[in-house]
């Protein structure tokens, strides 16, 4: 039993930083010689970039609102760090700029003679088109902005205040944001995803974006929270039953991404219409089968076979190689989602594809520095906060 | 008091709290051969009596393996070999159809198998005179208390050490719980006759309701609407969608056919003729599929060789030999425009070939004119 918080603020080390910094510098070198040489292949891994920061963004926003609604007592000590990686948000409009410049090489119904010549798409223009796409686009991120500020701004006051009815106002707030956040993040993996192959169409594509979300950022809170505190920057008594909940929800949620998938590709593959399955014939040619097999193995297999075993959910070691595999899968997901629309014959893979993951986790590293430096790590002025820290499975 | 023998001591705690602290104590002091019984499951109390980790789980697992490698090989062997049959245009082994199936039948087997196995090889159930059956100390565990069992055969076991132990622990109500050797047994009495007996009488009861219920009921109204249901036969006329209209229905309006252009030059024979090239060139396989096209939608009318021998039996006016000076005439084009549009009673195949069988077709009709009217270098 733990009865008093000693928490003693550290600033996190220029490791962090540094790391970021590399990675981050390399990648944005990697994106500029990208579009110099190819500047179609580019803004494709562009759209990998965008989506993967939407997830983290959107992400984080989402289990900061799921924790206020559903009044969750173990994840309040993680709170601060999802708070502080949902300034992420910030980043995605500027990993959208380059692409508003490249909208012609990436989506097909951007050509109005061949959309004019193509009946699917002419009765498609009232929302695919470039004006109501760009406003789609602009309301979404203004949406992500206000409610990073409703979200979180009040837990940080709240660190001096102790105001208790910050909680009540924020919970309001989470219950306005979820319906938001389910149209915006809907609406998001349509016009940047789907809308990438104007013709095909598929129902549960928000929700299968949904699903990959929620595990990576799951598996990036879970990464900032045990490297954190097996460092020392928390406190005392956090340790393997807060764990566990890390664990089971990535195993949870590592279902529920198959469980979406597979629904997806059976509906479609049992129904056998031209007009959808081209979609996942594409992933068939060539060398995509390969890729499309590996996605079964790499975002389905490997992690539930992995986290299975009930102490492997609270195992540090294995909960910390799961996160980075999933954030891998994440991508793994994205470049297989993305890439095939630039080139349906074999699967393509060069260092250019490599940007998007080093200019990724370059970003989050150097925003989660500057944002957290002089911020306390736990949201100390949180009443729930030492229930929290003695939650016990 | 008398051939009464020991089987333990028991204690009564209020909170979940007070008992885990109590469960900690007692395995620190090296009893080994103890329980706690509470109304519902304790988290921390694993750890607190030093239990080792369950084997449930592997139980679970090996139940969960075998119900999914049993339903696929089954479906496997059913489909694809036992009785292969074509469902939906699928191959008989559809990989993809099997999925939900054996998750299913890995989740059934799963989860009975592990009850099943705790209940009988981990709890050692049905044990029907347990000493502590019919205490005062099961009804209060078993209602809104926290309890204690030492058993007297722990090593460690004397009656006044362990009631002082408790008593330092602040249980309540200590109490001795003694049994006699005669009415105790440890066996477990699946045989008893009774039991049997009663197997039997329920497998008769519930045999002779499902032989009722199918053979008989099923047969009697109202349940025998199965038999009796409305039913749509393949080509008849339907009074559902209107009159004129088939269970085959044509594609509503608006609706956009995959991999065709529209036809730009309806009613205008002598612009398709002018304007249209035939994209595909007279390759082996070209030909084939046009004659393959070919005998199945206009030999019917056209006959085998296009000279008009119909097979229709006067249904029908038999149509000009294909042959003649006039058609041998036209461009590509316009053979594919009387394909595309029709022509006199000849309908519009369109719905039935995609623009590169037409082509292929016209391909053949240019192989079978070239045929019938051979000129003297074609013979070399």
């Amino acid at each position: 039993m733990i009865t008093q918080i000693n928490y003693e603020h550290k600033t996190l080390p220029t490791k962090i930083l540094n790391i970021g910094l590399v990675l981050f510098s390399v990648g944005l070198l990697l994106a500029i010689l990208g579009y110099a040489i190819n500047a179609e292949r580019a803004s494709f891994n562009g759209v990998i970039a965008l989506m993967f920061m939407m997830s983290i963004g959107l992400g984080s926003l989402f289990l900061i609102a799921l924790e206020y609604l559903v009044g969750a007592d173990w994840s309040v000590p993680f709170r601060r760090i999802i708070e502080i990686l949902a300034v992420v948000v910030f980043a995605v409009p500027i990993f959208a700029l380059p692409l508003f410049a490249n909208l012609h090489s990436l989506f097909h119904w951007t050509h109005l003679e061949d959309v004019l010549k193509d009946p699917i798409l002419k009765n498609k223009m009232p929302y695919l088109n470039e004006q109501f796409f760009t406003i789609r686009s602009i309301a979404a991120f203004i949406l992500m902005f206000i409610f990073w500020w409703l979200l979180s701004a009040r837990s940080l006051k709240q660190d001096q205040a102790k105001n208790e009815n910050f909680r009540k106002t924020t919970t309001k707030y989470s219950a306005i944001f979820m319906p938001i956040f389910g149209i915006t993040l809907t609406f998001m993996a349509i016009d940047w995803l789907m809308s990438l192959e104007p013709h095909w169409f598929s129902t549960i594509f928000g929700v299968y974006y949904f699903a990959g979300t929620f595990s990576v950022v799951m598996a990036v809170v879970t990464l900032f929270s045990i490297y954190l505190n097996e460092n020392g920057y928390l406190v005392k008594g956090i340790g393997q039953d807060h764990y566990y909940n890390f664990g089971a929800l990535m195993f949870a949620f590592t279902n529920f991404w198959a469980y979406i998938a597979f629904s997806q590709f059976l509906l479609i593959w049992y129904a056998n219409i031209p007009e959808e399955t081209f979609w996942y014939l594409h992933r068939w040619e060539g060398s995509w089968a390969v890729i499309s097999i590996g996605m079964i193995i790499i975002h389905f297999i490997v992690p539930y076979a992995l986290l299975l075993p009930q102490p492997a959910k609270s195992d540090p070691k294995r909960l910390k190689f799961i996160s980075w595999w999933l954030i891998f899968a994440h991508f793994y997901d994205l470049y297989w989602l993305v890439m095939p629309i630039y080139d349906h014959h074999s699967a393509v893979f060069s260092w250019m594809e490599l940007y998007p993951i080093l200019l990724c986790i370059g970003a989050i590293l150097i925003l989660f520095y500057f944002f957290a430096k002089n911020k306390n790590l736990l949201p100390l002025g949180d009443p729930k906060l030492l229930k929290a820290i003695n939650f016990h499975l | 008091m008398e051939n009464k023998i020991i089987y333990g001591i028991t204690g009564i705690f209020e909170t979940p709290d007070e008992i885990i602290n109590a469960a900690k104590k007692i395995s620190e002091s090296g009893y080994t051969r103890y329980d706690i019984h509470s109304p519902y499951p304790l988290h921390g109390m694993p750890k607190a009596m030093k239990l080792k980790p369950s084997p449930l789980g592997y139980f679970a697992l090996v139940f969960g393996l075998t119900g999914a490698f049993a339903a696929f090989a089954m479906m496997t062997w059913m489909m694809g070999f036992d009785y292969p049959l074509i469902i939906s245009g699928k191959p008989f082994i559809p990989i993809p159809a099997f999925i939900p199936v054996t998750f299913e039948v890995t989740v059934l087997l799963a989860s009975v198998g592990t009850v099943l196995s705790m209940l009988f090889l981990l709890f050692k159930l049905p044990n029907n005179s347990h000493p502590l059956h019919d205490t005062d100390y099961m009804k209060q565990v078993s209602s809104n208390k926290f309890g204690v069992c030492i058993e007297a055969k722990d090593d460690l076991f004397d009656e006044q050490k362990v009631k002082d132990l408790l008593i330092q622990l602040g249980a309540k109500d200590i109490q001795v719980i003694t049994y006699d050797n005669e009415t105790l047994s440890f066996k477990v009495n699946i045989f008893e006759w009774k039991f049997v007996v009663f197997l039997i009488a329920s497998a008769l009861v519930v045999s002779a309701a499902t032989y009722a219920t199918l053979n008989k009921l099923m047969y009697v109204p109202p349940f025998d609407f199965m038999m009796e249901q409305h039913r749509i036969d393949a080509q008849a006329e339907s009074k559902f969608f209107g009159k004129g209209a088939f269970s085959m229905l044509t594609p509503p309006d608006g609706t956009v056919p995959r991999n065709s252009n529209q036809f730009k030059f309806a009613g205008n024979p002598e612009l398709a003729d002018a304007k249209l090239l035939n994209p595909l060139l007279p390759t082996e396989e070209n030909l084939r599929k046009g004659m393959q096209k070919y005998d199945i939608y206009c030999s019917p009318c056209h006959g085998y060789h296009g000279v008009g021998d119909a097979r229709l039996n006067g249904q029908f006016p038999n149509p000009p030999s294909l042959h003649s000076e006039k058609i041998r005439s036209w461009g590509d084009g316009h053979i594919f425009y009387v394909i595309t549009q029709g022509q006199n009673s000849m309908p519009s195949y369109s719905s039935q070939l995609t623009n590169e069988e037409k082509w292929q077709i016209v391909l053949y009709v240019r192989a079978l004119q070239r045929a019938m009217n051979a000129k003297e270098e074609d013979m070399k």
